[in-house]
This record gives structure tokens, sequence and C-alpha cells, in this order.
């Protein structure tokens, strides 16, 4: 049984804070200030989560943060299929990026679609002292001669280019106008700007509009018929298929998607969003950017939708086709009816396996929250959660829709904290990255990757659901937990906390 | 709708129903301005010829495809070979997410590692607080032994001195004094991995043996009889390091791995996670000035490691990578000369299983054309080994191979009259290979992970032998270097090479007359 259903809440409360007071112990006094700004337990009713975010990671600890770079290149820009995106600097980051987040994409790679294709300028020490526009002049032009199908270009900074000052948006003018108007996107997202990935993905935003969306004027006509139900989905990165399976979805309700970002995604359908009726917003975090420059300039709104577990997805079917006439509306409710027996079926089989089941989370700016409903469906409960690169809007969000009463809070978990949490409170399972993946599978604990579904997916959508659930059950039952015991070693630990 | 509770489709299966694949055309046709498929047709073939491999060859400035990680990634891999040592990357974090992401991914294990976490303020200040402070956490939180430090290019672009700013932070009180904290440079933009993996193996024994930064007195040499083992960067070190040790104890030598990772990147899964396990003591890496000889299984993981060595007054020989028979006579006899050890028969057993194993099998291989790239010494042992069975490693490709490993491996095929058509390419990359594999094609190719969308692209059959290997389990658990590893390159190549010949054979009623159950 779960801990929340056998002890009263003010009990995990209490235990809870005893914990954030435990691991703070182990730090110098002034990193202890620092980070217990970040953990809290959280209060129902308040507006956040009480705790502080997007600040700097503490040296020296082990934060599961990436850069700026990760953000731009890795998330927004890097699925963008009939682009290549150049990691522009020392081999490295390009090489690390390369192929890991399983954007799904359909096309000719090497021809017309480039995405698990790893180009760099492999910058040399010369490059370093001379500086490397020059060369990447060249680059632009032998990407042109060997891969003349590719529709644009984009220029991702790695560290040392601003160090170094390169100046790329010079380059990029250029090459553009050298090759008629072609779109070459310098985007700098050097990896030390800002705390995370958080601010690349901005930046990335910031690129869209300055290099992309200034080509499109408000009154400019779109490349195909408009009609009153076309939409764009904003920041779904195609995980798995996940934007596929999200798509269906709006189309199956009588909406006709326009233009999908950034998985599977297209310079075509960059340019063609601003002729949206209505952008739908996955990813919070790392799109809204774009989405609010959209309602200001070219006057169209956004909103923001959860297609994780059938509770959410009623409720986002609903939100969307509010923004729209009555045929939407029964769009919607006709979707909702379809997917109805596939939602019990999946409900029926495995909710009696994970019933009382409960989580910890951590992972990077929309999943802390997002997941919590789809594991609320299947009747398991989230007990602690937390961001890699969330801000204060990301935990408003969380409190105010999602977390229950006394859910442990960590903002940029240390690896230490994380280790410390977990052991103490024993959740069934935990969900968060391949660094964090192996640790806790060592303690014993069931554990699925929750940036790229541990190799499965998608998990978006009524079909998705379906996957998540049964992903679940397999990590949680899966007989080899009851081995990880010898059988001569296996001596019953008490469970610390649970009042079983 | 295809999808069921009982039968549940994931990506696998679910695209392909209908739905989804009209929805997919709709997409691509209303939406994604695509080429003509015509045009996508003919730059798809026009990708395949001589003209384009022309061209692609010609290439300066643009690198697709490399087969090569940066410089701190060996320094992190090297570090985590001593005992309780915690690597620290003066830099920006992010680097350090993908070191510990791209090693998780590789060994399916944690990988432990901090960095300084420097921001713009410190690129424009210089990071000196970031180690203070850094250095002052990781030694509370995580209580290592040592903590080994190494730079990203960040750091080496604004030109922190990494001795100053360790002496500083101790002075500040960050680590005891006394603290153990080797450093090493290792800039990016310089090399690869494994001039990382060397750097930091080089700054962890100039550390022990040359006074501690100036904070201890440097260290006699009094000779003795051990034998220092140095494994190099390498995706198979779990299984290979401990081959060598069995190897070792067979012979009855004294030794010292120097950065034995193998335990760290194998821990067991019993309710306990053990961010430190194995590794060789600070007291065995101090010690090893003494020893007799250093043996590196990759010369080029340790350019400056070795002659570092040898001017401590020992002798220092270097392999490449040994897989095979030859290769492996080869480096037992070195450690029977020095070590004054003989043989023993057991060794020598298995020496003759594995030339029972190619006596039986080289019918398949004799005469194949393969393609090789990887780590300069990876190459070099792999196509040794192919020369030895009668095959011919017609394309040997190494990113971060350079010039005298072109020598070196041109010297090789000039030995083997199966060498006779190879050629060496230092420095290309693997979208240099796709244009080899299509203007003059193998029957197989060896290489990484990364080599797949190879297979896919040229329809060469892909042998995984490499770093990284993401997408085969636990292969880093079997040693590739011995008589046995031998044995198990031999079994991934057949394996392979059976394989195709089933897949090419197994339409009934038309091809299967071939499809045997007896070979």
């Amino acid at each position: 049984m779960s801990l929340a259903t056998t002890q009263s809440i003010a009990e995990i409360k209490a235990r809870n804070k005893e914990l954030i007071q435990e691991v703070l112990k182990v730090y110098p006094e002034k990193t202890a200030k620092r980070r217990a700004k970040h953990l809290n337990v959280h209060e129902v009713g308040k507006s956040d989560c009480g705790v502080k975010s997007n600040l700097k990671s503490i040296p020296g600890v082990m934060t599961i943060r990436g850069c700026a770079y990760a953000g731009s290149k890795g998330v927004v820009w890097g699925p963008i299929k009939d682009m290549i995106h150049i990691s522009h600097g020392p081999v490295g980051c390009g090489q690390y990026s390369w192929g890991s987040r399983r954007n799904y994409y359909v096309g000719t790679t090497g021809i017309d679609s480039f995405v698990t294709l790893q180009f760099t300028s492999d910058f040399q020490e010369k490059d370093i002292v001379f500086g490397g526009d020059k060369k990447l002049v060249k680059i632009i032009d032998e990407i042109q001669e060997l891969f003349p199908l590719n529709n644009g270009i984009t220029i991702q900074s790695e560290c040392p280019i601003g160090l170094i000052g390169d100046d790329i948006e010079a380059v990029s003018r250029a090459k553009s106008k050298e090759y008629g108007g072609k779109t070459i996107v310098p985007v700098r997202c050097e990896g030390f700007r800002g705390v995370s990935q958080s601010l690349g993905h901005h930046i990335a935003n910031d690129a869209v509009r300055d290099w992309v969306f200034d080509k499109v004027t408000p009154e400019s006509k779109p490349t195909f018929e408009p009609t009153p139900y076309d939409v764009a989905i904003i920041g779904d990165y195609n995980i798995g298929g996940d934007a596929w399976s999200s798509r269906i979805l709006l189309e199956e309700m009588g909406l006709r998607v326009i233009a999908q970002w950034s998985g599977d995604g297209s310079l075509a359908e960059l340019e063609a969003t601003p002729k949206a009726k209505l952008n739908v917003l996955h990813c919070y975090r790392s799109m809204n950017y774009i989405s609010r420059h959209m309602e200001e300039k070219f006057g169209i709104p956004w909103c923001e939708y959860n297609f994780f577990g059938p509770s959410k997805i009623v409720e986002s079917l609903r939100k969307i086709a509010g923004y729209f006439d009555d045929k939407i509306k029964e769009g919607a409710e006709r979707v909702i009816a379809k997917y109805q027996p596939l939602v019990d079926a999946v409900i029926a089989k495995y909710r009696p396996r994970l019933e009382g089941k409960s989580v910890m989370l951590f992972v990077g700016g929309l999943r802390p929250r997002h997941v919590i409903g789809a594991y609320e469906d299947l009747g398991m409960e989230v007990v602690g959660t937390g961001y890699e690169f969330g801000h204060n809007d990301d935990y408003q969000r969380t409190a105010q829709h999602y977390v229950k009463d006394g859910t442990l809070i960590y903002d940029d978990v240390t690896g230490y904290e994380f280790e410390r949490f977990v052991e103490k409170v024993q959740p069934d399972l935990v969900g968060s990255g391949i660094k964090e993946k192996y640790v806790f599978q060592k303690m014993g604990v069931p554990f699925r990757q929750m940036h790229s579904w541990d190799y499965s997916g998608p998990y978006h959508g009524y079909d998705g659901f379906a996957i998540f659930a049964r992903d679940m059950d397999m990590a949680i039952n899966s007989p080899i937990w009851k081995k990880t015991k010898a059988p001569w070693k296996d001596v019953p630990k008490p469970k610390l906390l649970a009042a079983e | 709708m295809a999808q069921s509770a009982e039968h549940v489709l994931d990506h696998f299966e679910l695209f392909r129903g209908p739905e989804y694949q009209q929805m997919l055309a709709n997409k691509k046709k209303m939406f994604e301005n695509p080429r003509d498929p015509a045009e996508v047709e003919r730059i798809r073939e026009w990708a395949k010829t001589p003209e384009y491999r022309e061209k692609n060859f010609a290439r300066e400035a643009l690198t697709v495809n490399p087969a090569k990680a940066c410089q701190p990634l060996g320094a992190v891999f090297a570090s985590v070979g001593f005992e309780a040592t915690l690597p620290f990357v003066h830099g920006s974090q992010g680097c350090v997410a993908y070191y510990r992401s791209h090693l998780s991914r590789h060994f399916k294990e944690p990988s432990s590692c901090v960095s300084s976490s420097m921001t713009e303020d410190a690129a424009v200040f210089g990071g000196l607080n970031n180690m203070i402070d850094g250095l002052a956490n990781s030694y509370n939180m995580y209580k290592p032994k040592m903590i080994a430090v190494s730079t990203t290019c960040m750091a080496e672009v604004i030109g922190d001195d990494l001795n100053a700013f360790i002496k500083t932070s101790k002075e500040k009180g960050s680590v005891p004094t006394d603290f153990d904290v080797p450093f090493a440079h290792t800039p990016a933009f310089v090399g690869s991995h494994v001039t990382g993996y060397d750097n930091a193996l080089k700054g962890i024994l100039e550390h022990f043996w040359d006074g501690k930064a100036g904070t201890a007195a440097k260290l006699e040499r009094a000779p003795d009889k051990k034998i220092n083992l140095i494994g190099g960067f390498d995706g198979y070190t779990v299984g290979n390091i401990r081959e060598i040790k069995r190897i070792f104890e067979l012979m009855g030598i004294q030794y010292t791995i120097l950065a034995d990772n193998s335990d760290v990147f194998d821990t067991p899964t019993d309710g306990e996670f053990r961010m430190y396990d194995g590794g060789t003591t600070l007291e065995d890496a101090a010690n090893a000035v003494h020893a007799k000889a250093t043996i590196s299984m990759q010369q080029w993981c340790t350019e400056k490691t070795l002659p570092f060595i040898a001017d401590h007054g020992q002798e220092v020989v270097a392999f490449n990578y040994p897989v095979g028979v030859s290769a492996t006579d080869e480096f037992l006899m070195a450690l029977s000369r020095i070590s004054g050890k003989d043989i023993p028969e057991e060794l020598a057993r298995e020496r003759g299983r594995l030339v029972d194993a190619m006596v039986d099998s080289s019918a398949h291989i004799h005469g194949k054309k393969f393609a090789i790239y990887g780590d300069p010494d990876l190459c070099y042992g792999l196509a040794a080994f192919l020369l030895e069975l009668g095959a011919e490693p017609i394309h040997v490709l190494s990113t971060n191979g350079n010039k005298a490993w072109e020598e070196k491996m041109q010297a090789l095929f000039g030995s083997s009259p199966f060498g006779q058509n190879c050629h060496a390419y230092p420095g290309r990359d693997l979208w240099h290979m796709r244009s080899l594999l299509f203007t003059e094609p193998v029957d197989f190719l060896v290489g990484n992970t990364y080599g797949k969308y190879l297979e896919r692209d040229t329809g060469t059959p892909l042998i995984r032998i490499g770093f990284p290997i993401f997408d085969r389990h636990h292969h880093h658990r079997s040693p590739v270097w011995g008589y046995q590893g031998g044995m198990n390159v031999l079994v991934k190549i057949l394996d392979k090479i059976f394989d195709e010949i089933d897949k090419k054979t197994n339409i009934a009623g038309k091809t299967d007359y071939s499809f045997d159950i007896i070979r």
C-alpha cells in the first residue's frame, strides 16, 4: 500500500520536512543555505510549490541539468528535419547529442532529412586562435554542395564561439544573401549561457522569431488554402512518436494541423505557423516564448494542453474545442467517446496491478507535472516531484493543478538529495533520466526514463496511454525485483516509514 | 483504431497502421513543402557515385558523423579507474551531463561526475570561485578519496590555471591541504577522448610521483617486480581488464592495473548503489613508479603517459589493442620476458583452442572484405586479426587517427598478402565512409552503434565492435583481448556472416536450397 494512504498528511509532511533538513546537513553552510530554498513540502492552497527555481546550480554538486546548447540544438532546433543543424565548435557537444532524443521523423536521411546526422565544425586549436567565421563560411558552401536538398541551415553555437567573439550573424546574413535568401539561422546557445537548458529554449525561440518569422509578414498569403480549423502543435518533440499520437486526435475532432513543432517538423511548417487559428502548446516551458510572440504579433491565441492520460486528454480536448464552433466541440466529444472503450480496457487491465503504488519524478520542464494525471488514472500517486529547469510559473502550474498536499518538491535536485529522498520515501517507481536510471535500479527501485520513455513510446494521446500503462506495469511488477537480494542475505529491511 | 489493452502496440507497429500512414502522407503533401520524389531519388543515387565521393573527400571544413568524442570524456573515463575518485570537470555543467549520459548509455551503469557549473559570470571573471566552492561541496557530499580535475573548452578558452586554482582552493579550505587533487588540462578542441584519457592519466601519475604539485617530496624510484598495465579508453574495459587480471594471475605476475575502471562500470544490482567501486588504490598509483615496466594496451591512448613513465626509469611497451593469435602471442611473450615468468600451459591450450576455432571457421571468413572504423588502436587490432583470418580489411578509418597511425596501418597492410588492397583513412568521418562503401563495397562493416546508419544506407551488414555501443546490450562484459577475447570476436563476426547467409537464403521455394542447418 502506498505511504500516503497509510499515513496522515500531517505525518507525511513532518517526515518530508525532516528529510529535507537531513539532506541539508551534508553541505557546507553556504551551500546548505542555497539548497534549502529549492526543497519544500507542498502546502495545499499555496499558489506555488514554495521553491526557488531557475537559479544557478551550485558548483561541485551532481546537478542533473544540461546547458543552453542542449536546449536549443538537442530540443528545439534539432528535430526540424529538412534543415541542417551545425554544432559549431568542438566535436563533443554534437557527438553526445547525436540521435539521443528519439525525435521520430519520416524522411530520406542524408538526402532530404538530416535529424540523425551529426554536422560539426570540429573546432581545432587554430580555430580558437584565429576565429571560426571563415571555416563556417566554407562549411556552409560544402553543405550546399554535398546536401543540395537541405531547406535551411542553423548554426548552434557551442561555448567557445561566444568567448572568442565570432560573428556568426554576419556569416549567416552574407551566406543567406549569396544563396538567394536561403534560411540560415545563427543561434547563440553557448552552453555557459543561463543556468540550464531553459535559456537555450528561449534563445532558440527568439531565433525562430528573428530569422524565420521576420520573413513572414502578417499580411503574407499562406502557401495553402486556409480553413477556420487550422491549428499548430507547439512544443511536442515527437519522442517515440508522441506528436503523431497527439496529432491524430486533433485531426479526428475536425481540426487541421498545419504545423508540428518541432518533432517531425519542417521549415515550411515553421513558416506556416503564423497562419494558424490557434496554437496548442504541450511543452509550455520550452515554447511559451514563441507562442506569446505569435499572440502579440500575429494575434494568434494559444492554449496549453496535456495529452498524458485520459483525464487530462478529455480536459484538453474540450479546452481546445472551446476555441472553436459546435462542429469541433461535437468532434471532441466524438473522439472522447470513440476512445472510451480503450481507456476502460487499459484501466481495467492495469489499474489493479498499479493501484496505490507511489512514484517519485524528476524530469525536465513539463513532465514533472504533466504525467501526474496519467499516474492517477492508473490509481498511482506521485509523492515527490521537481524540475531540472522549471521556472516559477511551472511550479505555480504544478501547485494549482497537479500536486497534492504534502508532496515533496525538489528543484534542480542534486544526485545526493535524490538518492537520500528515494532511500527514505521508498517509492514503488522512480521516473527520471538516463543518469539517474541505473543508480535507482541498483538500489532495487523500479525505474522508467521519463525523457526518452526508456526507448518505448509514444506516451502521448490515447494510443500512448496504453503503452504508458503497460510500461509502468512492466517496470514495477517485473519479477526481477524480487531477486535483488541473494536469498541467503534476504533479511527484510523494516520499511522505514510505511505504517503497514 | 489499432490500439488495444490486450495487445498494446508501441512505436514499432502503431505507426504502420493505415490511419497513421494516411495522416503522415497528408502532413507531408500539404504542409512539409516536400522535395520532388524524383529529385530525392536522383540525389540519393548521385550520392553513391565516384563523383560524389570525390567532392566528399575534397571537404576541408565540414565534418559529418565523426567517430570521435572530446577530451574530457576520456579524462572522466580514466579518473573513475582510481579508488573512490570523483571526476570534477572545470567548466560548464552541460558537458558533464553529456559525459555521464554517454557512458551510462554504453555501459548501462551509473556514471558519477561533477562540474564547477561555470556560467556567464565565470566566463568574464574566471572560474576560481566555482573551483573553490565546487571542491568544498563535492568533498563534503561525496566523501571521495581523490578528486581528479579536468577542463572543458570553456575553461581552456578563458585560460583558467588549474594548478593555481587548486592551490588557492586548498588555501581557502575547500579540501584539506594533503587531499589528492590531480589535474589535467583537457581542451575539447585538441585531439579526442583518447587524448583526454592520456592527459588525465598522466596528470594523476604526475601528481603522485612528482611531489603532489609541490606539496610533497618527489618519489624515489625503488625498482620492484611489478608490472603496470594501462588499458586505454576502451568500451570493453569491464571484460578486458578482468581477462588481463586472469592472465596475470595465471602467470603469477605481480601487477598494478592503472586506471582500473572495470568494477565501477559493472556494479551489482543488490539493493545498494555503489558510487565508487574497485579502482586502482591511491597507494598502488603512487607505488607504480617502482614497477619494472609499464605496458600500454593502446599506444595512441598513452602517447604522453608512456614517455612520462619512461622518464622515471621504467621500461615501457605499447600495444595496439591486441586482438587475435599473433597479437596475444606478442603480448604474452612481452609479459614473460619482462616478468621472467613462463607462459603457462593453460594459456598455450587457450591459444590452441582459438587456433582450432579459426581452423574450423576460416573458410567462411577467408577472402571476405571488411571496412572498419573506430579509435586508432582498436582499428589496428581488429585489422590485424582480420588479416590473420585471411580477410581483407579494405577500408580502415579513424577520425582521431593521425599521419603516424596511417603509416603504421599501411605497414601492417604491407606485411600481409591480404592487405594489398587495404587502405587507412586518418582524420576522416563516417560520411566519408559512406562514400567508400558505395564506391568500393565490402562484405561487412565493423564499428560502433553509429554504423547502423551506414548499414541502412549502404546495405553493408554491421558487426558491432567499438565505442559506443548503445543499441545492443552487455557486449562490454565480454573480453576482446587475449585468446578468449579473440574467440569472442571470432564468434561475433561468424554470427553476422551466418545471419546474412540465412537472410539471403530464407525464401521458401526460391533460395532456400542453401538454407543449411549444418555448416
